[in-house]
């Protein structure tokens, strides 16, 4: 009895300390606090705001040096028109989003289902030579696209791949990263849940279906979000290896844009610019979602 | 429901020999408790049973059928494991379920199956509800009604109680007993509890290093124990261990010089001198101003009880139970009830019966 209440006096004291040292935190750094955080959004927001601002304007006024910070709303319709016809120097956007989208979608989907293939494999079998094939992949995280892009384009080009889409998404989808980062995950399960997934019957598809992929959802969504902000980004292999227009990503499109001899129409640049910003936003804003509820929830 | 015999079962990790040949045969509906200390290998006998493990000899016999070389998934065998391993992102239904599922039962009898062993559990309220929402005795009420619902030949529990606190523990000890005699389900448990040991089993079989040293009803184990080991791991507090040597003509035992303690069962084999170690426990020790004396280090009251720890006159370790609470002082007069008196061959460690 004595000890019970001991403990609850101990408790409240605890509670109380911690409640003073919050307030106290809250009342001096409160302004402080939100005063850095302003600053840095208005940091980044900056630019952004810029490129809003400056799709709308007139190209002759960019081009004088007039930029008003203000947006002017007549000039709104440019979004329509790079959408949908096309600007100098590049075809119309919706067709560069779409590829753009179909690249990174392949690239984020493929790597996902090979990288959790391989891992699966790496993690829970035992076969011979298995540490030589996790070495192997362990190092091609030293050859990048870049590093091997020659003789990259040399295979795509003997299979006859140059200027297709599989030429464009295939050689980005291996990946050395993803696979070791599934590894890991795979290793956080507990050998219990295996077991006890042995002994209910299910065989190793039916365990990589029902548990493990579930069980591995959020980790799955989070390498999402980044493997497809890394597809949508690709700029020099989409340059090398697709040189037909219908093949131009978003990315690529904007570069064409900006090169021609005739005057850069900027305005239509900028539209560009933030039509390329918003599917991998998007997909941030949809996934982190996801897996904000695959941390809360996920415990292994 | 089905009978169990391990026959000549052994496992080896590589060079090293986990266990060196078990020899067991189970009835029908028995519930078997494998006891021992932690690496002495009872884990790894259960997970060779359950098929987690591929033995390197011998042969496990579910209903004379050799399953030693099966999948686990065709042995018709279920198991409770120490942290539950509950499926995170299924349902406590699904959880159930997905065994049934896996062997493709139909619908209405999975829900059927699933229904009866959580009402028998207690567990319909929670269906719905994720592992993570659940406490720990409702975890491993769902860990055990998985294995239920699967109505297997055999089932296996790896500690299933030790992540349990004192109170539930106790709670879950006589459910775990009550549900397996009413489903008369041969079951296997393994445990390092020698209280859960003792309550469980229908029977114990006590390894030590990968041998088994005793298999027995509890009550034997507890009072005719096989060897000191087995004498020295059942039983709280431990029994003492005392060196003695023969004498009489095998009547009685001489320890420490002065005392004799005659053996009021019977004589022992061989020559007096013989070496010998006799096991005494705590409780079978009476405060008597003529016996021997005995100088308390620590008193420990237990309430209705009280155990005195302290040392002989020769130095050996030597503990007491007195039911009275109010007993203790710097020093007592003891003495050993003769008709409780264990007595080991002080080479091998096994036990000494009466000669013929």
């Amino acid at each position: 009895m004595i000890e019970h209440t001991r403990q609850r006096m101990i408790e409240h004291t605890r509670q109380r300390m911690i409640e003073h040292t919050r307030r106290r935190m809250n009342g001096r750094t409160d302004w402080a606090a939100h005063l850095v955080l302003c600053l840095g959004a208005l940091l980044f927001l900056l630019p952004i705001w810029l490129v809003l601002v400056g799709a709308t304007l007139e190209p002759a006024a960019i081009a004088r040096g007039e930029f008003s910070l203000i947006p002017r709303l007549q000039g709104l319709g440019v979004y329509a028109s790079v959408l949908t016809e096309g600007s100098p120097g590049a075809g119309p956007v919706w067709r560069m989003l779409l590829v753009s989208a179909g690249m990174a979608l392949a690239i984020a989907c493929g790597k996902i289902v090979i990288s959790v293939l391989s891992a699966y494999a790496v993690a829970f079998f035992r076969f011979p030579f298995r540490m030589a094939a996790f070495w192997v992949i362990f190092i091609t995280l030293m050859l990048p696209v870049e590093v091997r892009i020659i003789p990259t384009y040399t295979v795509m080009s003997d299979l006859g791949l140059i200027n297709t889409f599989p030429g464009l998404t295939v050689p980005l989808i291996a990946s050395a990263t993803a696979t070791l980062l599934f590894r890991q995950v795979f290793l956080a399960v507990p050998d219990e849940l295996v077991e006890a997934a042995r002994m209910d019957g299910a065989g190793p598809w039916r365990f990589l279906r029902d548990i493990l992929l579930p069980v591995s959802a959020a980790n799955i969504a989070a390498l999402f979000v980044i493997l497809f902000v890394y597809g949508w980004n690709q700029y020099l292999w989409p340059l090398l290896v697709a040189t037909d227009p219908k093949l131009d990503t978003i990315v690529i499109g904007i570069v064409k844009m900006i090169g021609t001899e005739t005057q850069t129409e900027w305005n239509r640049v900028m539209a560009t610019a933030v039509l390329a910003l918003v599917p991998p936003v998007g997909v941030v804003i949809l996934m982190q979602r996801w897996f904000v509820k695959g941390l809360t929830e996920g415990d292994k | 429901m089905a009978s169990l015999v391990l026959d000549d079962l052994r496992k080896s990790f590589g060079p090293v020999a986990v266990l060196h040949g078990i020899d067991l045969a189970m009835p029908s509906g028995e519930m078997l408790v494998i006891v021992g200390a932690s690496g002495c290998g009872k884990s790894t006998l259960l997970r060779l049973v359950a098929g987690l493990e591929v033995p390197t000899a011998g042969r496990i016999l579910l209903d004379g059928r050799d399953v030693a070389r099966l999948d686990p998934a065709e042995r018709d065998i279920a198991m409770v494991f120490q942290n539950y391993a509950l499926y995170p992102h299924m349902s406590v239904f699904d959880n159930m379920a997905y065994g049934l599922r896996i062997r493709g039962l139909p619908k209405d009898e999975i829900r059927t199956r699933v229904e009866s062993s959580a009402e028998m559990l207690g567990l319909m309220p929670l269906l719905a509800r994720k592992p993570r929402q659940l406490s720990g005795g409702q975890r491993q009420r769902v860990a055990m009604g998985r294995a239920i619902v699967r109505q297997p030949k055999l089932f296996l529990f790896d500690e299933p109680l030790s992540n349990l606190d004192a109170t539930l523990r106790v709670q879950m000890r006589a459910e775990i007993r009550r549900l397996q005699r009413r489903m008369g389900v041969t079951s296997l448990y393994v445990t390092h509890d020698q209280v859960e040991a003792m309550t469980l089993g229908d029977r114990l079989l006590v390894l030590h290093q990968g041998r088994p040293v005793q298999l027995a009803t509890p009550m034997e184990v507890f009072e005719r124990p096989a060897n000191t080991y087995v004498a020295g791991f059942i039983g709280a507090p431990a029994m003492n261990f005392l060196p003695a040597t023969l004498s009489h003509g095998g009547t009685a035992a001489i320890f420490s010089p002065e005392q004799v303690i005659p053996f009021v069962d019977g004589r022992r084999p061989g020559a007096d001198g013989r070496k010998l170690i006799l096991g005494i426990r705590p409780e079978h020790v009476v405060a008597d101003p003529a016996g021997m004396v005995l100088q308390v280090d620590l008193i420990e009251p237990l309430g209705s009880e009280t155990l005195l720890i302290g040392r002989l006159p020769d130095g050996t370790l030597f503990s007491i139970k007195l039911a009275n609470a109010a007993a203790g002082g710097e020093s007592m007069a003891v003495r050993i009830l003769p008709e409780h008196l264990q007595v080991f061959d002080a080479q091998t460690g096994l036990r000494l019966d009466p000669a013929g």
